[in-house]
């Protein structure tokens, strides 16, 4: 099982919090944060990742799931 | 020689009575290499005024928040402060800052624009029917962002005088000794803890509540952690904001085809308070620093492990190198990704919320009060990690 993480280039702002949280799933190219592979292994910090972004940019999907951001 | 071999220089380098950016920056920015400075306390650093570095060294996890506390870390004033999430490297800082997060996020924070611009325009109501002359910010700049805040935290408004004094205290210099900072620091908590307390007992449709629920129910944070994020959202969360609106008047009064534009094309107040998070020095000089965790190099200096390092914003928000014309303030400029918020993990919580506000009291003031000037000269807060007017007397 793996998970698929989407950044969303028009809400992404360049905070930076996904790439300093889990550097080995997020790059920052230039000014935007992307997902450095379409797929990655399931970890919690990812949907830190998603849960934390101010742009609300991050979703990760497993399979046809949006399982982040986290809705609590 | 080395550059390590020269005496550092005494650090910071901004006055507190103004929102100038020092020269001492453009002529660090320029040449190659990092800067020894030396703080007032704690040990020398390296400083870092440009924007791609400042990048780097905010962003990477290589450079810790949390190593501070086992160092002599460079600071203002003479205690050395817990700074709470402030202090913490991920999945600790991940921790906390997950569960006030989305309290903060841009779609959650858009849904208070109606009521900020309604608080927003019942000052102006009471400040036009006083009449002029008025303080700025007393009568304005800062009971808005407190009113958003103490609501959306749970914190009774009319304590303003209470929390106030504590606040200042939190973000004050070198005027406080450790022990008084330490006194009260423990007043504001305890003044918390009562807050918590009462929340405990009758829960509310808040922040408060909502991270109560957090700790008793899920166990994600203690206590003490708790109370922390609550003072901590509290000072921050207004503090800052209340500096910046009396700061982006004063900057517009001083460029005043900049504010006439705004006033002729008020569709631009989003990009213009972009432009001047950027173009404004908020800070006295940088703190927070980093620790680097292993040996890096940073803009042509090799950063040993176990070295501080700390960021000028406010120089790398001026570096040629990003911004074109770095030192014009543009209230239309394109492609504005300043650090006027910080980097990282630790870009501020409150960004779309400082954003909503500033926008928010921007749009009124030009608005309502198209002949706002100054009607005396501006007091300075001293003192203060902050800058900002302590009182600015208007007329209109």
């Amino acid at each position: 099982m793996t998970w698929n993480v989407r950044v969303d280039p028009q809400l992404c702002q360049g905070s930076g919090m996904c790439a300093g949280t889990v550097p080995e799933v997020f790059a920052l190219d230039g000014e935007r944060a992307r997902a450095r592979a379409d797929g990655t292994e399931p970890d919690e910090r990812v949907l830190d990742a998603a849960d934390i972004c101010p742009a609300l940019a991050i979703t990760v999907h497993d399979g046809n799931t949006v399982i982040g951001p986290r809705r609590d | 020689m080395t550059t390590t071999d020269i005496a550092p220089l005494a650090y910071p380098f901004n006055t507190p009575d103004g929102l100038r950016l020092a020269d001492a920056y453009e002529r660090v920015r320029e040449r190659s290499g990092l800067l020894r400075v030396q703080m007032p306390y704690g040990e020398p650093a390296w400083l870092v005024t440009r924007y791609a570095d400042a990048r780097l060294v905010l962003g990477d996890q290589r450079f810790s928040r949390a190593a501070a506390a086992s160092h002599d870390e460079p600071r203002q004033s003479e205690g050395q402060r817990d700074s709470g999430i402030l202090g913490m490297d991920p999945p600790d800082h991940t921790r906390l800052r997950s569960l006030v997060a989305k309290a903060f996020t841009v779609r959650q924070v858009e849904k208070l624009r109606p009521q900020v611009r309604e608080l927003t325009a019942g000052l102006l109501d009471e400040l036009e029917s006083a009449g002029p002359p008025a303080d700025l910010v007393d009568k304005f700049a800062l009971p808005l962002p407190v009113a958003v805040i103490c609501r959306m935290l749970g914190v009774p408004t009319e304590d303003r005088p209470r929390f106030r004094v504590w606040s200042d205290d939190a973000l004050s210099t070198s005027s406080l000794t450790a022990e008084e900072f330490e006194a009260s620091r423990e007043e504001l908590r305890c003044y918390m803890a009562g807050l918590i307390d009462q929340h405990r007992q009758s829960p509310q449709d808040d922040l408060m509540t909502a991270l109560i629920e957090a700790r008793d129910g899920g166990d994600r944070l203690s206590e003490l952690e708790l109370i922390d994020l609550c003072v901590g959202i509290l000072v921050a969360g207004h503090e800052t904001t209340a500096s910046q609106i009396p700061n982006f008047v004063l900057t517009l009064l001083d460029h005043p085809d900049q504010l006439a534009r705004l006033r002729a094309e008020p569709e631009l107040v989003p990009k213009a308070v972009e432009e001047l998070l950027r173009f404004v020095p908020l800070g006295s000089g940088a703190g927070q620093p980093r620790y680097a965790t292993e040996d890096i190099e940073v803009g042509g200096t090799l950063v040993r492990a176990g070295s501080p390092v700390l960021v000028a914003v406010g120089a790398a928000n001026r570096d040629a190198l990003r911004f074109a014309a770095p030192g014009v303030l543009d209230i239309a400029r394109e492609g504005n990704q300043h650090l006027g918020f910080g980097h990282g993990v630790h870009h501020c919580l409150g960004a779309p919320l400082a954003r909503l506000e500033l926008q928010e009291a921007l749009s009124a003031l030009i608005t309502r009060l198209p002949e706002l000037r100054l009607a005396g000269d501006v007091t300075w807060k001293s003192e203060m990690l902050v800058r900002g007017p302590r009182v600015m007397p208007v007329e209109w």
